[in-house]
Parts: structure tokens; C-alpha cells; sequence
């Protein structure tokens, strides 16, 4: 089976898997980062997004041979203490319900930010394709306004 | 108010923790009486649990799957213990019987565990007070408790519940607690956050999906690939032959493959080599139609509900409508894909996963694997949504099958294609509606119902305000699995119901709120047989949304859509907006008015009837899942279309009715009405009536 070197989070890890192996599984079943999650495999929810050298990639169509050199960033590397200003803009408008997609949805967030720090409505559901079934849509956009609304602290 | 019996031996259950604090849970099983005698020490099974640290832990006793009960249920305890918030931590409490029903469906929890919970607060927080004028050699009445501590009101000296855990949990009960008035609450009816909030956007592992435990393996299972199929025989030697791959088991119809890994396990299972046959009819969504409309054509043997004479009604109008409304099936779709961990050995079996139906889950792995159920544990996780789906204990069962058959610890992996072949769905269904309209009054109104498998519709509104009304239901028979779909029939009824309720006002030249409001006048003064439903309720909310969203003004490019309904007690009326864009309908806001009695956590209140609201646009829009020869046709998001960002309105404004009554439903009910309200302002944008469910078959939204 090929060995694999790459970045995680600003770590380095080593990982035996097929070339085929999608890094979503990577992630969650030898690297124990299961916040990035498992919901349909074919790139259509979002709830598997990662940042690959900053920009969002749905981890469940990329496969690990794919990886390279690139910078690998999940959820767990977002923040050290947990309060990136999308984490805490999720909290202070208590988005989540079951909270299952969310990880995947500030993944976005804060790669659409990033790119676009003060990103209008329109921008907003033009950019952010993932899927919650919940229905928090109105909260998530309302979270992204917030954090937007706090500038240079991206 | 107050709880008049409260017998410690039915009841309650205050115990000390070895090593110092106090417990307080409410034993419901006649036999925990020895225990208590014997002043159990130390039991994880109750509501609260002091540490002389001052931790402060509560269990949520129903599991959470997004419906907010982890925060709200707790709530409850806090509110009458006077506990500091920030300083609880809590936990979902696993399977007991101690806990009563742990099902979560319905709309349930809350509903029933209102007064429960608070007494359990008000119990410890009257111990807690006893402990400290013990203490200071005070009476308890001029004692308080206030963020965490007892104050004496004189001298101001003051011990945290921390300190007086253990003392309190040897002070007698009294048998006569009384409980707040709701003008005193002061964390019920506030915003709380969810107490998982800080874990879930760090992506702590907090799902049954996340379970990993020392030697397990990773299994995908192939089931049969159409309702209708059973398996045959299989070669599993390519399978084997994957790297990772360490097992391959048969259960009853289906082939588990075991492996170190999710991807290994998902492709040992392609390589398998399966014959599958034929067991009974492989159905098609066509044949479903048809038959639906077959069955219409005649009348029921027995309606549901008769009032007056429809028939004679019918035959004197001077107006008939007589129109069909049809629904998908559709999957529950959690976000979460089904999963389950199993560890069964010895004759025991360790259980962990999502599931809304705890008790039912251990009773049928009981069964199945013919193991004593006091032999088998269940943990639950938060889970990613339930809608319904895990009111069948199915994928826990499998696991635990599957476990036994292998002889190892198993995590059980569900595809996102396995879940939306192997769904217990929301059935298809078709109505026939008809009313009889003479000299510009609705003479009488008769509702005919036909769905997959046993489909009821509910005795509700405009049932009791009408003098003649027939309800009937037909039922096809299907080897296509059903189940409930968040609001069962609800969500299909209150579309139908008020689709053609906004028809009948077009054809009266009524104002649709208007004609609801004379409809349950009627219902109130003159109730025709038996009212299912309280109008006044019903009419506050019409009220309060025809007033928060301005009905009845208009404005350039907005057409407007109104809907009500009465579900799990509850009451809400709904008001969407849209306007054209190029010919293309953007639903632009939508306004909610709701009665469920007193609201628990005002943020999570609002969440849920904002979720029921995207949730029920989108499936009216876009969602349906059709079957080819007993396979499901849309087997993923993609072609099992979904509602995004582009189509959420920009603000759903929620609005609730102020009551101090004991809260009533509130999970399910905000979804029924937004579909009909939707198809209702689309007709005021295009004057067409959208009659079929998904809408984006006939329009294309912006």
C-alpha cells in the first residue's frame, strides 16, 4: 500500500492508504479527525469541506494521492482555543440544530471570507452550496454577516 | 403551583454520591424501593448530580437530534433549582428505565416532561435550602437559593450547593414541593444557547458516526437493491481480497463486509459478487399514480368522518370544485447517515449510536440476537437529524446482528445511497378534494385520501365548522417500506387542505384569511360534530400573523400566500412572500405565528419553526424520490434535489402567541403550513395552482 507525507493542520502526517482513498476517510478513520463529515460521497453537501492550501475542497472527491504538497486544514486546526471569529459568530447566533453539517458550513464560511471579507446576500448563496437539513440556512447567512461585521480578525 | 403527592417512593429518588454530593432523580420502577432503603451510593442514572466541587451535572433524558431538547429539557431542572447556568454541564443520559419513555418523536419531550423535570429542580433546590438552615440553625423560609447558593435573607450568609451537596442529599423530602410561577421564570422563555455549541463548531466528536473504540472494524453492508428483492447467494472471494478487508458475514438478506477502514470495507462490498431474486412485485412509481387515482374514482367503504349530507349538498350547488393534490414519497434524508456501533460477546451486547427509539432498539436486539435485554447497554449520541427515520430501530439491530455474526466490535457505515434505498419513507399519496359552493356560501366540502400503505387523514380543521363534511382514506397496499416523515400526514394533509381552502376563497371572492376566520367563528359558536382543535387558539394566530406581516397591503412585485394549520398541539399560521424575477419566483421572506404554549428557549423555539420552514419550502420546491421496479430512482442529494442558500428566504420572522400554559408541540408543527402557503402565493404570482409536489416540476424558481 503507497505511503503518504503531507500536512495536517500545520502537522505532518504519514498515512498508508490506497491512491484511490478519498482524504475524507483519511481524515476520519486513520488521522481521528472525524469533525469533518461523512454525508453523501459524491461532493453534492458540503459537510466534508476542507481547506486545501486555503480553499474550500469537498474532502469526500479527493482522493489522497492527490494531496501532495498542498496544506491540508479541518476543523480541529481552525482555531487553537476554538474562537475563530466564524466559530464564534456560529455560536453568538446559535445556528446549529443537530449540528451535523456545521463543521462543513464554517469550513466554507470562512474560505468565502476570506476571499470576500464583507460578501453581500447574493454572494453569500451564490458561494455557500451546502446542504443543511435542518433547515439553519437564515441563521448561517446571518452568521456570516456577523463575522464579516468584525473585519481583520479573519 | 403546586405537586400534591409527591411520594419519595414513587417518585424521587435523592441519594448520596460516594465520596460526597448529592443525586436527584425520580425512580418510576416499584422495585428501586429496596435500593433506595438501602441508600444506593452512587447510581449515573438520574436527572442531577452535585459534586462537592461544585459540578453541577444534568442528563437530558430524551436524545437530542436536533430538536434542542439537550439545552431545553435542562432548562426546565435549572430554572427551578436557581443554578448558576454557565455552571452546568450536561450529558444525554443513556438507556434506563429510570428515565421513562426515552422516544424521541412526536413532538414529545418537552410536552411531556414539563412538570417532571422542574420538580426534580424544585427538589433539590428545597433540599439544598434545608442543608444550609440546618447548617446555620435557620427555618428554611427565610432561606433562598440564587445562582448556585443558599443566602440566609437576615444575615446574608450564603453556601454554594456545592458545599451543601452532601448534607442535602440525607435531608428528608418533603411531600409537598411547590413549583414556580412562570411570572418568576427566569431562564424558561430567555434565549439560551445550545449547550453544544462550542463542541460542535470545533468538530468535537460528538456523533454516533465518530464512535471509534479499541478493535473495531468498519463495516458497509449490500442489501438488496429494490423493496422486493431478497438475496440469493454471493462470492465473496474478490472481497477478500481488498486490502483492509478482514471479515465478510451474512445477515438474513444482506452481506457485511468488514474492514479496517471505511473505504476498504465500501470496496470490498463492489467487489462482491451477489444474485439477487425476486420475492414479490417490483413496484414503480407510475403504477403507484394510477392506482392512487383508481382508488379516488370510488367512494370509501367507511369514511373517517361523516357530518350532515354531503351528497344532497353536492347535488344542490349551483358550483362544484372537484381537484386533485399530489405528494412524493421522499426520504428522511438526515445528515447524518445511518450508523450504528455493536460490540456483542458472551451473551452481551454494547450498543451506541442514533436511534429516536431506545427502548424499542434493546427490546427487538433482545429478541433478535436472544439475549436478555438487562444484558445489553445503549449510549446515545447527539445526533446528525432524525425526522423520523430512526423511529425504526433497524440499523442498530443489524449492527448488533452483524456484531454477533462476526464476533468482533463493529461500526456500522450506511452510505448516503444505502440510506435512501433502505428508508422507512414518507409515502406518496394523492387527494381528491371537492366542495359545493351555492349562492356565494361553501355548502360542503368532502376529502378523499389515498397513499401508500395506511395513511389516516387527521379530523381537523375545517372539520366543525362545516355542516357538511366527509373525510375518507384509501389504502394501497406496497411492499415499499413507510414510516413517519417529520409531521406525519400533517405534511401532506395541511397542503392539500390549504391549497383548496385558497381555491374555495377564490371561487367565493373571499379574502383567505377572512374566510379562516369565519370558518372558525362558525366552529366556535355552532361546532358541527366533534372539534378536534380550540378556535380561539386557531384565530390568534391568524390574527398575529395577518397583523406582524401587514395582510391585506399591498406592494409592487410581492405576492403573498397564507396558510394554517393545527398539528401536536399546536398552532401556526404562515405568511410567504415572494416576487418575479424574470418570470421566476424568489421567495423573498416569510412570516410564522405561533401558539404552543409557554416557549422553553425562545432561541431554540425560533430555530425550530425556521428549520420547518426552509425544510418544508424546500421540499415543496424541489424534493421527491420516485421508484423503477422497486429501486429507488434518486439515490443521492444531487438528483435527490435539496433546498440551498440561493433558495432560502432572506428572514423568516417568527412570532409567538404570549401563554403560560404548559408548552404543546413544537419540533413538527411549523412545517405543514409553509407548502401550502408557498403554492397559494405562487398563485397570486402566476395564477396557477401548483396541485403536485415538487413545484420546480412545473416552475422554475430564481
Amino acid at each position: 500500500m503507497p505511503k503518504y507525507n503531507f500536512t495536517v493542520n500545520n502537522k505532518q502526517v504519514s498515512v498508508e492508504a490506497d491512491a484511490d482513498t478519498p482524504l475524507l476517510w483519511v481524515l476520519r478513520d486513520q488521522l481521528n479527525l472525524v469533525g469533518t463529515k461523512y454525508g453523501c460521497g459524491v461532493a453534492q453537501c458540503g459537510a466534508c469541506t476542507i481547506h486545501y492550501n486555503g480553499s474550500p475542497v469537498r474532502s469526500c472527491q479527493f482522493p489522497v494521492s492527490a494531496v501532495g504538497t498542498g496544506k491540508v486544514g479541518t476543523i480541529e486546526g481552525l482555531s487553537e482555543k476554538g474562537d475563530h471569529p466564524v466559530q464564534q459568530a456560529w455560536i453568538e447566533m446559535d445556528v446549529a440544530q443537530c449540528g451535523y453539517c456545521q463543521s462543513g458550513q464554517i469550513m466554507a464560511a470562512v474560505a468565502l471570507l476570506k476571499k470576500n471579507p464583507k460578501p453581500t446576500d447574493e454572494e453569500i448563496d451564490s458561494t455557500i452550496t451546502n446542504i443543511c437539513r435542518c433547515g439553519t440556512n437564515v441563521r448561517i447567512r446571518k452568521a456570516i454577516h456577523l463575522a464579516a461585521s468584525k473585519g481583520g480578525k479573519l | 403551583m403546586s405537586i400534591p403527592s409527591v411520594s419519595r417512593r414513587n417518585f424521587l429518588r435523592v441519594s448520596m454520591i460516594a465520596g460526597g454530593g448529592m443525586l436527584v432523580g425520580f425512580s418510576t420502577l416499584g422495585n428501586d424501593e429496596k435500593q433506595e432503603l438501602d441508600g444506593t451510593p452512587f447510581s449515573p442514572n438520574a436527572y442531577i448530580k452535585i459534586s462537592p466541587d461544585g459540578t453541577i451535572t444534568m442528563m437530558s433524558p430524551n436524545p437530542e437530534i436536533g430538536q434542542g431538547v439537550k439545552t431545553s429539557l435542562v432548562m426546565l431542572i435549572a430554572e427551578e433549582m436557581n443554578v448558576d447556568w454557565q455552571k452546568i454541564r450536561v450529558e444525554t443520559a443513556p438507556l434506563d428505565a429510570k428515565y421513562g419513555s426515552q422516544t424521541t418523536g412526536g413532538s414529545g419531550a418537552i410536552r411531556s416532561r414539563y412538570t417532571k423535570l422542574r420538580q426534580a429542580g424544585a427538589t433539590a433546590r428545597v433540599l439544598l435550602i434545608a442543608a444550609a438552615a440546618d447548617t446555620w440553625g435557620v427555618a428554611s423560609a427565610d432561606c433562598y437559593a440564587e445562582n448556585g447558593s443558599v443566602i440566609h435573607r437576615t444575615s446574608g450568609k450564603k453556601l454554594s450547593f456545592g458545599e451543601l451537596a452532601t448534607k442535602a442529599a440525607s435531608m428528608p423530602v418533603p411531600a409537598n414541593i411547590p413549583l414556580k410561577d412562570p411570572k418568576e421564570f427566569k431562564i424558561i422563555g430567555t434565549r439560551i444557547k445550545d449547550v453544544d455549541a462550542q463542541a460542535i463548531v470545533t468538530g468535537k466528536p460528538l456523533f454516533g458516526i465518530d464512535t471509534r473504540r479499541e478493535g473495531m472494524l468498519f463495516a458497509v453492508v449490500a442489501r438488496p437493491p429494490a423493496h422486493g428483492k431478497k438475496l440469493q447467494s454471493f462470492d465473496d472471494s474478490a472481497t477478500l481480497k481488498v486490502s483492509g478487508v478482514k471479515k465478510v458475514v451474512q445477515v438474513k438478506s444482506s452481506v457485511a463486509v468488514l474492514a479496517t477502514s471505511t473505504w476498504a470495507a465500501i470496496k470490498g462490498r463492489a467487489a462482491l459478487k451477489i444474485n439477487w431474486e425476486d420475492a414479490s412485485k417490483l413496484e414503480s412509481t407510475a403504477d403507484h399514480e394510477k392506482a392512487f387515482k383508481e382508488l379516488l374514482s370510488k367512494p370509501a367503504a367507511t369514511p373517517n368522518r361523516n357530518d350532515g349530507d354531503v351528497d344532497a349538498a353536492m347535488s344542490s350547488a349551483t358550483k362544484l370544485l372537484d381537484v386533485y393534490y399530489e405528494v412524493p414519497v421522499l426520504s428522511h434524508a438526515q445528515m447524518e447517515p445511518l450508523n450504528f456501533y455493536a460490540d456483542v460477546r458472551d451473551g452481551k451486547a454494547e450498543l451506541y449510536g442514533p436511534t429516536q427509539v431506545p427502548q424499542n432498539l434493546v427490546a427487538t436486539v433482545a429478541r433478535e440476537l436472544n439475549i436478555p435485554a438487562a444484558n445489553i447497554s445503549l449510549g446515545l449520541p447527539r445526533q446528525g437529524g432524525g425526522f423520523g427515520r430512526k423511529l425504526r430501530p433497524d440499523n442498530g439491530v443489524e449492527a448488533a446482528l452483524i456484531s454477533q455474526a462476526a464476533q468482533c466490535p463493529v461500526q456500522v457505515q450506511w452510505t448516503r445511497e444505502d440510506d435512501m434505498q433502505n428508508d422507512f419513507y414518507r409515502a406518496s399519496g394523492m387527494f381528491r378534494f371537492k366542495a359545493a359552493i351555492k349562492d356565494g356560501n361553501l355548502e360542503a366540502w368532502q376529502q378523499s385520501f389515498a397513499c401508500l400503505s395506511n395513511g389516516r387523514s387527521p379530523d381537523t380543521y375545517p372539520a366543525g365548522a362545516l355542516k357538511n363534511l366527509r373525510i375518507e382514506s384509501h389504502s394501497l397496499p406496497t411492499n415499499i417500506p413507510t414510516g413517519p416523515w417529520r409531521a406525519p400526514t400533517h405534511n401532506v394533509q395541511a397542503f392539500a387542505n390549504e391549497c383548496f381552502m385558497d381555491e374555495v376563497a377564490t371561487e367565493l371572492k373571499k379574502d383567505p384569511v377572512a374566510l379562516r376566520l369565519e370558518l372558525l367563528k362558525k366552529a366556535k359558536e355552532q361546532p358541527v360534530g366533534r372539534l378536534a382543535y380550540e378556535p380561539d387558539k386557531f384565530i390568534s394566530v391568524i390574527e398575529l400573523v395577518a397583523k406582524i406581516s401587514n395582510w391585506g397591503k399591498s406592494s409592487p412585485n410581492t405576492y403573498r400566500g397564507f396558510s394554517t394549520w393545527f398539528s401536536f398541539n399546536s398552532y401556526v399560521a404562515q405568511v410567504v412572500e415572494l416576487k418575479m424575477e424574470k418570470g421566476k419566483p424568489k421567495i423573498t421572506k416569510v412570516y410564522c405565528a405561533v401558539h404552543c404554549g409557554k416557549v422553553v428557549n425562545l432561541s431554540g423555539a425560533e430555530n425550530q419553526v425556521q428549520g420547518a420552514v426552509v425544510d418544508g419550502l424546500g421540499h415543496a420546491m424541489y424534493t421527491k424520490l420516485t421508484f423503477k421496479d422497486g429501486a429507488a430512482v434518486q439515490t443521492n442529494f444531487g438528483p435527490y434535489n435539496f433546498v440551498k442558500m440561493r433558495s432560502t428566504p432572506l428572514d423568516v420572522e417568527v412570532a409567538f402567541v404570549p401563554s403560560e400554559e404548559n408548552p404543546t408541540g413544537l419540533g413538527e408543527p411549523g412545517l405543514p403550513p409553509i407548502a401550502p402557503a408557498l403554492a397559494n402565493a405562487l398563485f397570486a404570482a402566476t395564477g396557477k395552482r401548483f396541485r403536485k409536489m415538487p413545484f420546480a416540476d412545473d416552475i422554475q424558481f430564481a
